[in-house]
């Protein structure tokens, strides 16, 4: 390991980090700003609560933040349950149809949402799942299922087949193999191929606002209503995104250690 | 029988006893998966198909009956139809490229140990968490803004005069606002698909004499070929039906010049609440993806094989 | 006295079931436009003095609430108790039987004292189907210290050729002023709206009376051609892209020298914690051109009753209660005069509390008077609606000849081309839709 590039490399890597994060960075600033000073380009000034205090104030934030927590965390779990099946069994027991299996499932995302808004309002109209938290569950299972497949195939794919041969070879049951063996090597793909799906769920903003009401509704919805054609609003939009990123960000930091951990195979040699 | 006689395409299924078994359980695995998007492709795909070929507006329920082809007609001969089409082609081309370049380089990078690395990794995906509206906004207002953007602002102190990005280059300013949406997610695929590099490989070709460029084109490269092939087919995906960040900052224009598919068939469709419309621009959305996505197969057919 | 306690304990327990049970939820669907927003703040006394009835707010952003609102009334789903609509949707809905009417309007709430354009733009063969929460009309705002500066004077009736005088004298570039600024981001309630009411008073039309499109004429061109030198020459860069919101902020720090927009404009532009120009803004009327006609607009929102609404009664009270000359006492207690619901009742214009307060209001009042949907050309045209065109296709082809115009304005195509494309897409967009219909 060469030690002399580390801080080349250090400083480049901040460098990139620091403008890829300077307008979150710049919105995070704008939410304690009023909202006459929001527009300044001032990065020195007076920090105020003022718009938390609106925002709160004005919406009942633990009703929008527990509804997005259910349908996120809610549809990934599913999502994996019916997934994780299906990309052990296409990457470790492939058949002629694996392939074109993965592209069609992938090929029902392709409507886009706008097109098939009506059709989708009228069933859940019908089936009464209209501002419904299930209902949100179960669109949000679907849209994100190919996701889910795809991502989970492509890392058991990276996990080499004789490793779980070596194991059953040793005696291990189709559990053992799976808890002991598996999970160990593909937890950081499974963990952010979560993340993703989470992620997605979290800030879908098409289904969440045209299919709940006042019951079912999401952090989208939230943030919808402080994005007004009328009246200053930059201050509270920002406290209120803060507000919306802020749970998902603190998931993002504590999967990160999972990531991170990294892995070698050097238990196959 | 041993593995090795058995034909590649089919799987080493396990001890010759139990051949038969496992094949019919593992068929089970699948079975919800596929099960449940097959029936959430067929019925909405099925609704849309025949709303695309009656006549059904929201608002005018007067106005019915079996359309033909008007829907689509309607659509196809508008001025913005084939500016549409292209201008969604080039936003796709455009993103996935800046995202995967950036991306894997950035993975790259990323993958050396430096001071604080966790929290500039934070840094760089955070933009993946913020919804699109709201970053569509931040952009427009605190950036791209010739009056209080922070560009300007740059640009004045150099004495140069502010530009207007939303009206003089608007799909350029979506295509910087989308590639800054997604790069963290082709970043954190990337990067995780990275750590089950085998570091060993990586050595030995050093030692070997291989300079670092040698080693990005010729192990970094490969290595990352499945994971770049998921990104794109996912990204695809998405970026064919962006629509938030269009609607949140140019609406489309001036013009037509930053409106895709998608959009267009808001305006024409969604907007008057004609369902009938809406629903063939759908349909046609679902043939361009299929058209693109033909392509990419065909262009990433060895990227995408399984192990 | 003991034995007493234990009936006592279970009629209270009875009652309390029982109001309980009967506890009706109103679900409210609205913009989060300010007044809107305080509303929902008062709206909680409302809830004290009737405590069988719970208010449920579903608060978005206006082109999501007609999406959604449109959706819900349109196909009878009943999600909603009480929605939001303005005046364009309300005679649509109205004729298709969307809407209950208004019907219990009890004598104290003085439905004569809203005025009468709003309560016309809210009917439909002669029947009320919404109750004006606010409205607005348009007007010019300007900054009478740069006029001073500059020895001009306002008229009281200013023409286009006026403001483009003012506009030429007032601009200066180097010191970051710009002579005027006009809303240019597409949206057929967005560019379009103001842009309506400059086709109209220019002696523009949309349709002939024979429902043939009238758009590749020569009034639209003059018009078009006027607006687009206008801001090229005294506009702030950028102008496509600017709504409502952005030039508000253009102009309250201090950046346009004129304006002109909705009459709600006025309140914040006044109010000192938003405005950087609030001792220095005057009002005059929408400028006119070849017809005051349609010069300035007509707008309201207002709240409506779905007809598969499921608690219409506690609804209508509500509606009933928010847009009662005695909330409006409530708002200004609350957060001062200028902020109360403009634009509604005659008797808010003839406080003179109002009137010392909000210096805008005698122009608005002017305007509200005399805005008039049902003649807003200068010929005989087969629609209503001044910056807008009643029939519900409009939103789709208005759209599309906002995104055409606001590309003529960024300089991306030619006027001649712009109209002419607007022009084919209208045509197309009524043919599609069956006009003339028998």
């Amino acid at each position: 390991m060469k030690k002399s590039g580390t801080l080349i490399f250090g400083i480049i890597g901040w460098v990139i980090a620091i403008i890829i994060f300077f307008p979150i960075f710049w919105m995070t600033i704008t939410a304690f700003k009023t909202e006459r000073g929001a527009y300044s380009p001032d990065l020195i000034f007076m920090p105020t609560l003022e718009s938390f205090r609106d925002v709160f104030a004005r919406s009942n934030y633990l009703v929008f933040v527990l509804n997005s927590i259910y349908v996120s965390i809610g549809s990934t779990l599913v999502c994996f349950i019916f997934a994780i099946p299906a990309a052990y069994k296409m990457s470790f027991f492939p058949t002629l149809k694996t392939q074109g299996r993965l592209l069609w499932m992938l090929s029902t995302k392709m409507m886009p949402a706008v097109g098939v808004l009506v059709p989708i309002y009228l069933i859940f109209k019908q089936c009464g799942l209209l501002d419904n938290i299930f209902g949100l569950i179960i669109i949000y299972t679907l849209m994100n299922l190919p996701i889910a497949v795809w991502m989970s195939y492509t890392y058991f794919c990276e996990i080499p087949a004789a490793i779980l041969e070596a194991g059953r070879i040793d005696g291990a049951t189709l559990w053992q193999e799976i808890w002991h063996l598996l999970r160990p090597m593909t937890l950081p793909g499974l963990s952010s191929t979560g993340l993703i799906l989470i992620i997605f769920a979290w800030n879908e903003a098409f289904w969440s606002i045209n299919l709940t009401g006042a019951n079912a509704a999401p952090l989208t919805a939230f943030i919808a209503s402080y994005s007004s054609p009328e009246g200053l609003f930059f201050a509270k939009l920002s406290a209120a995104s803060l507000l919306a990123v802020a749970p998902i960000m603190v998931l993002g930091w504590l999967t990160q250690k999972q990531l991170v951990q990294g892995l070698t195979f050097g238990a196959v040699k | 029988m041993s593995v090795a006689t058995q034909p590649p395409v089919s799987a080493p299924v396990g001890t010759p006893g139990d051949a038969d078994k496992p094949n019919r359980l593992l068929g089970l695995l699948e079975l919800p998966s596929v099960g449940a998007l097959f029936l959430w492709m067929i019925v909405p795909l099925a609704l849309t198909v025949y709303f695309s070929f009656i006549r059904f507006s929201l608002l005018n329920p007067d106005v019915s009956g079996f359309a033909g082809f008007e829907n689509y007609q309607y659509l196809i001969e508008d001025e913005a139809f084939w500016p549409a089409i292209i201008n969604t082609i080039i936003l796709v081309g455009a993103v996935l490229i800046i995202t995967i370049v950036f991306g894997v380089l950035l993975a790259v990078l990323y993958d050396r140990e430096f001071f604080g690395k966790n929290v500039a990794t934070l840094l760089v995906i955070a933009p993946f968490f913020v919804m699109p509206t709201v970053s569509a906004l931040i952009w427009k207002n605190f950036i791209f803004h010739p009056d209080y953007g922070l560009i300007a602002f740059v640009l004045g102190k150099v004495g140069l005069r502010p530009i207007a990005w939303f009206t003089d280059f608007p799909l350029l300013s979506i295509i910087i606002i989308v590639a800054w949406e997604w790069l963290p997610f082709a970043f954190l695929i990337l990067f995780t698909s990275l750590k089950s590099l085998d570091s060993e490989q990586k050595e030995a070709a050093s030692i070997d004499g291989a300079n670092p460029i040698q080693l990005f084109f010729f192990i970094i490269v490969p290595h990352l070929q499945r994971a770049i092939g998921v990104v794109v087919m996912i990204e695809t995906i998405f970026l064919l039906s962006i629509f938030a960040e269009i609607y949140t900052t140019t609406s489309g224009g001036p013009g037509h010049a930053s409106e895709n598919l998608a959009f267009l068939v808001y305006s024409l469709g969604i907007q008057g609440f004609n369902v009938g419309t809406g629903s063939a621009g759908g349909i046609l959305a679902v043939i361009l993806a299929n058209i693109v996505a033909y392509f990419l197969v065909k262009m990433l057919a060895k990227n995408l094989k399984g192990r | 006295m003991n034995r007493l306690v234990p009936p006592l304990l279970v009629a209270i327990l009875l009652s309390a079931i029982t109001a309980l049970a009967q506890q009706k939820t109103v679900t409210i669907a609205t913009v989060n436009n300010p007044a809107m927003i305080e509303l929902k703040k008062l709206s909680t006394k409302f809830e004290a003095e009737n405590p069988d009835i719970k208010l449920n707010w579903v608060v978005v952003e206006e082109n999501i609430l007609r999406q959604r609102v449109t959706t819900d009334v349109s196909t009878g789903s009943g999600q909603f108790d009480l929605v939001f609509i303005g005046l364009y949707e309300t005679p649509i809905f109205a004729k298709r039987g969307w809407l209950q009417e208004m019907k219990n309007i009890p004598a104290d709430y003085d439905i004569d004292d809203v005025f009468k354009s709003i309560r016309d733009g809210l009917s439909y063969n002669g029947k009320l189907y919404a109750l004006p929460f606010y409205g607005e009309s348009s007007m010019l705002m300007y900054r009478k210290d740069l006029m001073d500066e500059k020895g001009l004077k306002m008229p009281d009736q200013p023409t286009y050729d006026d403001i483009k005088k003012f506009a030429d004298a007032l601009t200066d570039k180097g010191k970051g002023i710009y002579g005027i600024t006009l809303r240019g981001k597409p949206g057929w309630g967005e560019n379009m709206a103001y842009v309506g009411t400059l086709l109209n008073t220019f002696g523009a039309t949309w349709f002939d009376m024979d429902w043939k499109p009238t758009i590749d004429t020569p009034e639209w061109k003059k018009a078009i051609t006027y607006y687009v030198d206008l801001m090229k020459a005294d506009g702030p860069p950028g102008a496509s892209s600017n709504g409502f919101n952005e030039n508000l902020t253009l102009f309250a720090s201090g950046k346009a020298a004129m304006w002109i927009d909705a009459t709600s404009g006025g309140g914040p532009l006044y109010d000192k914690s938003q405005s950087q120009v609030a001792d220095k803004v005057a009002f005059a009327p929408a400028p006119i051109q070849a017809t005051p006609n349609g010069a300035h607009w007509l707008w309201s929102w207002a709240f409506a009753i779905p007809q598969k609404a499921k608690n219409a009664e506690a609804a209508e009270k509500f509606a009933l209660w928010a847009t009662s000359k005695p909330y409006i006492k409530l708002v200004a207690d609350d957060a001062g005069w200028p902020t109360v619901p403009p634009g509604t009742r005659k008797s808010t214009y003839d406080n003179p509390e109002y009137q010392k307060a909000a210096p805008f209001a005698a122009v608005t009042l002017q305007a509200m008077q005399t805005a008039d949907p049902t003649n807003p050309a200068i010929k005989p045209v087969p629609y209503t609606g001044i910056q807008f065109v009643g029939i519900p296709e409009f939103q789709s082809f208005g759209g599309v000849v906002g995104q055409n115009i606001s590309g003529a304005l960024a300089g991306k195509m030619s006027i001649d081309q712009a109209l002419k494309d607007s022009q084919a897409a209208v045509s197309r967009a009524v043919k599609q839709a069956g006009y003339p219909k028998k």
